[in-house]
C-alpha cells in the first residue's frame, strides 16, 4: 500500500481525471445552456411555446443520450482530432466527454428552469418584463441553486466516464485501476484507486452542497 | 379610466368572457366578485394585457390594450401594478430586492439613491421596515402579500389590479391588507380593481361591484344595491338558498337598505301595535361603515296585515314570506 511507484502513478493519472472532468464540465454546461434554454423557451409551458422545435430538440438530445459513450468517443474521432489536434490523449478525450455530457447537462438544466413557479413569470410578465428579463431576473435567478445541482451531478457522472478514457489513452484513475488493478492482478492499485475516487466524489459533492445552502 | 365594452374572450371552444361592459373610474375600489371559473380572473388579466380577448375593446386611459404593441404594452404595464393570491415572490431575493424588482425591469437602477428611497419609503408603508433583508420564506403570508403590494406600487402604477389577493390570508390579516388597500387609494389616489370569491373583501372597501355568473355579467352596482336585496343568482352565490323558517304564522322580510336608524321601527311597532312576534333571522352587514341588510319577523296570521301596514307607512321595504 505505500509503494511510492504506485501512488506516483495515482498522483498522475488523478491529475489527468481531474484536467478531464473539470475542461469537460466547462465546456458541456457553456454548450448544453444553449439547448437548455430552447428547451425551456419552446416547452409547453415557456414563453414562447412551439411544439415542432421543442420535438425536434428533444428527440435529438434523446438520441445523443443513448449513445454509449465507449461507442461515442470512437464515432467522434474525426471531430476529436479537427479540434484537439490529435486522437489521442487527456486533451483528446474531454471532446468525447464535452459531447456526451452536453444533453445531460441540457436535460437537468431545463429541468431546473422549468421549475421556476409559473406564477413569478407572470407577475415579472405583469410589471411589463421582457422575454430576455424574465429569464435573466427570474429564470435564472431562481433556478440558480437547481442548475447548480445539475452541474454537480454532470461533474461526477464525468469522473465515472473518464474512467473509459483509458481506451483513447487519456489516462486518468479509471485507467490505472483497469490496466494495473484489474488487468494485471494488482489488487493494491484497484484498492487505492477506488478510495482516491470516492474520496474525490465527496469533495464534489461537499463542495456543490455548501455552494447550494449558500445560494437557496 | 378603464372602459370595457362587449367584451369575449375564448380559449378554444370554451367560452370565458361573453359580452362584458362595464366602467371602472378614476381613483375607485371597483369590485368583481363570482364564483371561481367565472371568468373574473381572466377579466382583470384583459385590463392589464397578461390576456388577449377575441372581440370587444378594453380600453386604459382612453388606448385599446388589444391594439397595443410589445413594447406600448410593457409601458402600459409598468402603469399598472398587479398582486396576486400566492403573493408570487421570487425567494432567493429579499425584501428589499423583491419590492425593486420592477424598477429592475424598467431599467432604473434600484441603489441610486432617489429609487432607493421610494422603495425604502413603500417598505415603511406596508410597515415591513424592519424585514429589510429577510427572505419570503421568513414572512408569514400577510407580511408577503404586503411586500407584493410595496412591489406593485415601486413604479408609481395609477391602477392597481388584485387577484384574489386575501383569498389565502386567514380573516384577521385579511382586514389588515383591506386597510391598507383603501389607504393606498387614499393617500396615492390610485384606481384600486379587486377580483375576489369573498363577499366580505367587496362589502368593506368596494365603492361599486360586478357579479360574474358562467362568463357573463349579471349585475354591477354599489355592493349594498347587490347584497342587501339579492337576487337568485346571487343568493345562489352567497349559499342562501336554503334559509330554514317557520312554518306556522307569517314570515316578513324588512331590508335596510340606507342606514340602520331604521331599526328603531321594529321596538316602535311592538309598542304601537301592541303585537308579539319572533325574530328569527337577521342578516345584517358592515358595508364600508354603514350597517345594512334584513331582518326577518315572524308573526301571527292575524296580526300581519296589521304589521305590514305599519312597517310599509313608516317607509320600510318588506317583503311577505309563506
Amino acid at each position: 500500500m505505500l509503494d511510492p511507484q504506485m501512488w506516483q502513478m495515482i498522483t498522475k493519472a488523478f491529475g489527468e481525471t481531474v484536467t478531464m472532468v473539470l475542461w469537460s464540465t466547462l465546456f458541456s454546461v457553456i454548450l448544453g445552456i444553449i439547448p437548455a434554454v430552447l428547451l425551456t423557451l419552446t416547452a409547453p409551458d415557456g414563453l414562447r411555446p412551439n411544439k415542432p422545435v421543442y420535438s425536434v430538440l428533444s428527440f435529438v438530445v434523446n438520441v445523443f443520450r443513448s449513445f454509449p459513450f465507449i461507442i461515442l468517443m470512437v464515432i467522434v474521432i474525426p471531430l476529436t482530432r479537427a479540434i484537439a489536434g490529435k486522437a489521442i490523449g487527456t486533451r483528446a478525450a474531454i471532446v468525447p466527454l464535452t459531447i456526451s455530457a452536453i444533453p445531460f447537462v441540457a436535460r437537468v438544466i431545463e429541468s431546473a428552469l422549468r421549475e421556476t413557479d409559473p406564477g413569478l413569470i407572470e407577475a415579472a410578465r405583469s410589471f411589463g418584463a421582457s422575454d430576455l428579463q424574465i429569464f435573466t431576473r427570474v429564470y435564472f435567478k431562481e433556478a440558480l441553486p437547481g442548475i447548480l445541482a445539475g452541474i454537480i451531478l454532470t461533474m461526477i457522472s464525468l469522473v465515472g466516464y473518464s474512467a473509459m478514457g483509458g481506451a483513447i489513452g487519456a489516462g486518468g484513475l479509471g485507467d490505472v485501476a483497469i490496466r494495473k488493478g484489474y488487468q494485471a492482478y494488482k489488487i493494491e492499485y484497484l484498492i487505492a484507486t477506488s478510495a482516491v475516487l470516492i474520496v474525490f466524489v465527496q469533495l464534489i459533492q461537499s463542495i456543490g452542497n455548501w455552494i447550494y445552502n449558500r445560494l437557496s | 379610466m378603464i372602459e370595457i365594452s362587449h367584451l369575449c374572450k375564448r380559449f378554444g371552444e370554451l367560452t370565458v368572457l361573453d359580452d362584458i361592459s362595464l366602467t371602472i373610474n378614476y381613483g375607485e375600489i371597483y369590485g368583481i366578485i363570482g364564483q371561481s371559473g367565472a371568468g373574473k380572473s381572466t377579466l382583470l388579466r384583459c385590463i392589464n394585457g397578461l390576456e388577449k380577448y377575441q372581440s370587444g375593446s378594453v380600453k386604459v386611459d382612453g388606448r385599446e390594450v388589444g391594439a397595443l404593441s410589445t413594447a406600448e404594452l410593457h409601458k402600459l404595464q409598468k402603469q399598472m401594478g398587479m398582486i396576486f393570491q400566492n403573493f408570487n415572490l421570487l425567494s432567493r431575493l429579499n425584501v428589499f430586492d423583491n419590492v425593486a424588482l420592477p424598477m429592475r425591469f424598467a431599467g432604473l437602477n434600484p441603489r441610486k439613491p432617489e429609487h432607493r428611497e421610494r422603495i425604502l419609503e413603500l417598505i415603511e408603508l406596508v410597515g415591513l421596515s424592519d424585514k429589510l433583508k429577510a427572505r419570503p420564506r421568513e414572512l408569514s403570508g400577510g407580511q408577503k402579500q404586503r411586500v407584493a403590494i410595496a412591489r406593485a406600487l415601486v413604479l408609481n402604477p395609477h391602477i392597481l389590479l388584485c387577484d384574489e389577493a386575501t383569498s389565502a390570508l386567514d380573516p384577521r390579516i385579511t382586514q389588515g391588507i383591506l386597510s391598507l388597500l383603501t389607504r393606498i387609494r387614499d393617500e396615492m389616489n390610485i384606481t384600486v380593481v379587486v377580483v375576489t370569491h369573498q363577499m366580505e373583501v367587496v362589502k368593506q372597501i368596494c365603492e361599486r361591484v360586478s357579479f360574474l355568473k358562467d362568463s357573463r355579467l349579471i349585475q354591477e352596482g354599489r355592493p349594498e344595491d347587490l347584497f342587501v336585496m339579492p337576487n337568485a343568482d346571487i343568493n345562489a352565490f352567497l349559499g342562501k338558498t336554503d334559509e330554514t323558517l317557520p312554518t306556522t304564522g307569517r314570515n316578513v322580510r324588512i331590508f335596510f337598505t340606507e342606514n340602520a336608524e331604521e331599526a328603531p321601527v321594529i321596538s316602535m311597532m311592538a309598542r304601537d301595535l301592541n303585537v308579539d312576534f319572533s325574530i328569527c333571522r337577521a342578516d345584517l352587514n358592515d358595508f364600508r361603515g354603514q350597517i345594512l341588510g334584513s331582518l326577518v319577523l315572524n308573526v301571527k296570521e292575524e296580526d300581519a296585515p296589521r304589521v305590514l301596514a305599519y312597517l310599509k307607512k313608516a317607509g320600510c321595504i318588506v317583503e311577505e314570506g309563506n
